[in-house]
């Protein structure tokens, strides 16, 4: 059980996939203007990383492993990774139009999300079992949403700010983002 | 290597299978449109439309919430396949275009020397700048070097100068310029703007009713581009040739030149450019805004129904006119007798704002009688503009007024003369009233082959309502004043034909409300003067009876005195669809005071129709152009220096006493010629709020 909860804490804070892997890093720009958007997100890459996870697991034991096809590994997730995608949200769109409203445009957008490929692939190289692998297919898109709406809350009190015009916008978002990654670096010691 | 092919071959089977399957299973109706919609859109999902991605601003366009032209990287040629998938005209939006409203220049007085960063932004960081005038050009350019176009020169003058072809209305400038000088508008945005007290007005801007920006367009004389004066007229009237002829010209009261030397006869001006472009047939462009898909019934032919079509076009509406008269024009045609103002002169306007297309027009339909609210609501129509004038004529509270043969209403006078079957009068007439419409009376009369024709008034010659060239028409064309009367009693024979008027002699007693000393009847003064006819000319009412019918919609606008209330700033009557503007909206005024209020209807409907703010700005300036108050302090000097005393051109007009004077119907007052108005073009000081322009300058 320990290890679970170690595995969820790095996955969330030391290892955070935006700050200190640096995975995702487009809709942590693009998406974190506004907090409502920036939870859409949130929601939206734990929602798909927890299907892909399990899916590319199943894939990798089943076929990849005894098959030895372990190169092509990478092509089979993002062909997967998008038809899961495409078909979350058509079946989301039929059953549950609440969340798939909720989810918007992100739904689609996360196809190309590096972020979900990257656990994806860190799920097997770890060599996790099932059950860890649930549990960093949902501890790491709770770090990126963690990470996200923090930024978002930044920027949000950023824009009301004085900031001299050259810094505006893209620039200080992105000093804000350096600073944030600085700070969660220092999660290094816990472990 | 097989198996690596056979696996992504199956993968790829299997997930196009799924998702096939899938998509007929979970399958959601949306509106076809949406799909080929976003077929049109760029695909770059850059969300610079505003929406998120293109599917929802795809959804956006068919739903009718996101224009035909939202994605801005497709452009123009994404907006006209769009426009083909939802079977509209895209229309080519309305060109944004950068004006430099600021005329003062190097002739702009200093406050102090100032040396620092050339750049208008750092100088009006000081004290805002070292003009005198709080809201003038500085002059540094910050604008040129904004704009990335290279559309933008500084000009001889001091003040920069836009190029009009190179301007793509980015908005630059604007953003650049520290004093609000530089504005980048739509033409609608340009009709729909009001004078304000932060707008850099000269005085005769701010007192013109219908707001003509007259230094811009003497300006364009004074360089010879009559067709862009002409253009510059039409941005606020559309019937120049009519108000060159019969404007009163308030105006040229407020004419700063006038504190050294005579006013700048600006009508004259306005009526030279306007005839020179229908004389040559100049080419002239009036831009009109696409359609918005709205309808607006207009109720009455008159100026101010035709300025508020003219507007209402221009922004996008399509406008129905209803007209109970058979010609087109109401008062200013019916109303106006030829001499002042030639048929064919007036038709030429209204043919030019029919021009516009889009303006249909039905005429001999009644209000109240053939239509009303409800069949104009039945018939599509979002909003109603009446404009039924005044035509009704006011009681003079003689006894039997309307019973004694020979007695006549003025309205009714005038507009039997403008059905072409003049109502015969006999040799000796006799007209009540002291106001433009009485002069229009005398007037005619002569020309109808009365040999005696007496004024009535009750006051004197000075305190006539009357325009004083109208008055001294009068005396050339031999009308005697009798002033200071009170008619009291008609003499008739014995077949209640008219013979005579008895009146009482007036003094003159205390002022009134108006500043006038009001005039009281001496008993025993009783004179008889012998008349075959009296025409009554003390004012018109409107006939606005189909209110007090019960249980029309029309029952629930109000009157007063036969007026319909509005709201003076919207035009918005007591029914939200219905606006109302000119004489019927009361009292009877000036051509171009209807104008203006055509124009403020149109923005009134306008705003009402896309759900807009529909209040002026807190600061709307407010002129009084009759008791000349309310213009913008400091604005209205007592004395000017370094004019030179040059003398207004004179009014050219047909030989008194000649017979085309006294028995036809030929235009009295003519057109100045190019020489002459020149040289009253040059006379103009190009004023603005404080700067003007000296005369040695020239």
């Amino acid at each position: 059980m320990g290890d679970y909860i170690l595995l969820a804490i790095s996955a969330i804070l030391v290892n955070n996939i935006l700050l200190i892997q640096y995975l995702g890093n487009c809709p942590f720009l693009g998406t974190s203007k506004k907090m409502e958007t920036a939870v859409g997100m949130a929601m939206a890459v734990v929602f798909v990383l927890a299907m892909a996870g399990i899916v590319t697991w199943i894939l990798e034991a089943v076929f990849l492993k005894p098959l030895g096809l372990e190169y092509i590994r990478t092509i089979v997730f993002i062909l997967i990774i998008a038809a899961l995608v495409q078909f979350v949200e058509i079946f989301l769109k039929k059953s549950i139009p609440a969340l798939y409203a909720g989810l918007g445009i992100f739904l689609p957008l996360i196809t190309t999300n590096c972020a979900v490929m990257g656990v994806c692939l860190i799920n097997i190289k770890e060599e996790y079992n099932f059950l860890e692998m649930l549990v960093s297919s949902l501890a790491y898109p709770a770090g990126f949403g963690l990470a996200l709406i923090l930024f978002a809350g930044l920027r949000e009190r950023i824009i009301i700010g004085r900031v001299p015009t050259p810094m505006q916008d893209v620039a200080i978002a992105l000093v804000t983002a350096g600073f944030m990654s600085l700070s969660f670096l220092g999660f290094k010691g816990m472990i | 290597m097989l198996e690596a092919l056979l696996l992504m071959l199956g993968l790829g089977g299997v997930c196009g299978t799924l998702l096939g399957i899938a998509s007929k299973v979970f399958y959601v109706w949306e509106d076809p449109r949406i799909a080929q919609v976003e077929n049109c859109l760029s695909g770059a999902n850059c969300g610079g439309c505003g929406y998120t991605g293109c599917g929802a601003c795809a959804t956006a366009i068919v739903e009718g919430r996101a224009p035909l032209g939202a994605c801005i990287v497709g452009g123009a040629a994404a907006a006209q396949k769009v426009a083909a998938v939802m079977g509209m005209e895209a229309g080519a939006a309305e060109a944004l275009t950068s004006e430099n409203t600021c005329t003062g220049g190097f002739r702009a007085p200093e406050k102090y020397y100032y040396m620092g960063v050339n750049d208008c932004r750092a100088a009006s960081l000081l004290y805002a700048g070292a003009k005198e005038c709080a809201v003038g050009c500085l002059g540094f350019g910050s604008c040129v070097k904004a704009c990335l176009f290279d559309a933008i020169k500084m000009g001889p003058e001091g003040t920069p100068v836009v190029d009009g072809g190179k301007c793509v209305g980015c908005g630059a400038c604007e953003k650049a310029c520290p004093k609000g000088i530089m504005q980048v508008r739509t033409p609608s945005q340009r009709i729909l703007h009001v004078n304000l007290a932060t707008d850099r007005l000269a005085p005769c801007r701010q007192t013109c009713p219908a707001e003509i920006n007259i230094p811009k367009y003497i300006h364009h004389i004074r360089n010879k581009e009559y067709d862009k004066a002409y253009l510059t007229v039409m941005e606020r009237n559309p019937l120049p040739l009519s108000t060159g002829r019969v404007c009163p010209h308030p105006c040229e009261d407020a004419c700063r030149r006038a504190l050294g030397d005579e006013p700048v006869s600006i009508n004259q001006l306005k009526r030279f450019c306007s005839d020179w472009v229908f004389n040559e047939a100049a080419q002239v462009k009036i831009p009109v805004a696409p359609d918005t898909g709205y309808k607006v019934a207009i109720v009455g032919g008159g100026p101010s129904g035709f300025a508020a079509a003219y507007f209402l076009r221009r922004l996008g509406h399509k406008v129905k006119i209803f007209e109970w008269l058979p010609k087109l024009g109401g008062m200013i045609y019916y109303g106006i007798p030829q001499y002042r103002l030639p048929k064919e002169i007036l038709y030429k306007d209204i043919n030019r704002i029919l021009g516009l297309g889009g303006i249909e027009v039905k005429t001999g339909v009644k209000f109240g009688v053939d239509f009303d609210l409800e069949s104009l609501v039945g018939g599509g129509f979002d909003a109603v503009l009446m404009t039924i004038g005044a035509m009704n004529h006011a009681s003079a509270r003689i006894p039997d007024e309307d019973k004694v043969k020979g007695v006549i209403p003025a309205t009714v006078f005038l507009r039997r003369q403008g059905l072409g079957d003049p109502y015969p009068i006999g040799k000796k007439v006799g007209v009540i009233g002291g106001g433009n419409v009485a002069m229009d009376c005398l007037r005619s009369s002569v020309r109808l082959g009365a040999e005696k024709v007496y004024c009535l008034y009750r006051r004197e010659v000075k305190d006539m309502p009357a325009n004083k060239v109208e008055i001294e028409a009068c005396h050339h064309e031999g009308i005697q004043f009798v002033t200071l009367c009170t008619p009291t009693k008609f003499i008739t024979d014995h077949e209640g034909n008219l013979t005579g008027i008895e009146y009482l002699k007036n003094e003159l007693g205390e002022p009134d409300a108006s500043g006038r000393r009001s005039p009281v009847p001496i008993t025993g003064s009783e004179t008889v003067i012998p008349i075959d006819n009296f025409i009554l000319a003390i004012g018109q009412t409107t006939d606005s009876a189909f209110a007090d019918a019960e249980g029309t919609a029309a029952s629930r606008l109000e009157t007063m005195k036969g007026s319909i209330l509005n709201d003076p700033d919207t035009h918005q009557t007591a029914i939200p669809y219905v606006f109302t503007s000119g004489d019927s909206a009361g009292p009877p005024g000036l051509l171009v005071a209807a104008i203006g209020a055509g124009r403020r209807a149109a923005r009134g409907i306008h705003k009402y129709l896309m759900g807009e703010e529909m209040a002026f700005p807190g600061t709307r300036l407010r002129v009084d152009s009759r008791r000349m108050t309310g213009h913008i302090p400091g604005t209205v000097f007592d004395s000017i220096e370094g004019i030179q005393k040059k003398g207004r051109i004179g009014q050219p007009e047909l030989e008194p006493g000649s017979y085309e004077r006294q028995h036809t119907y030929a235009e009295v007052d003519l057109t100045v010629g190019e020489e002459e108005a020149l040289k009253e073009a040059n006379r103009c000081m190009r004023c603005c709020l404080t700067c003007y322009n000296i005369d040695t300058l020239f």
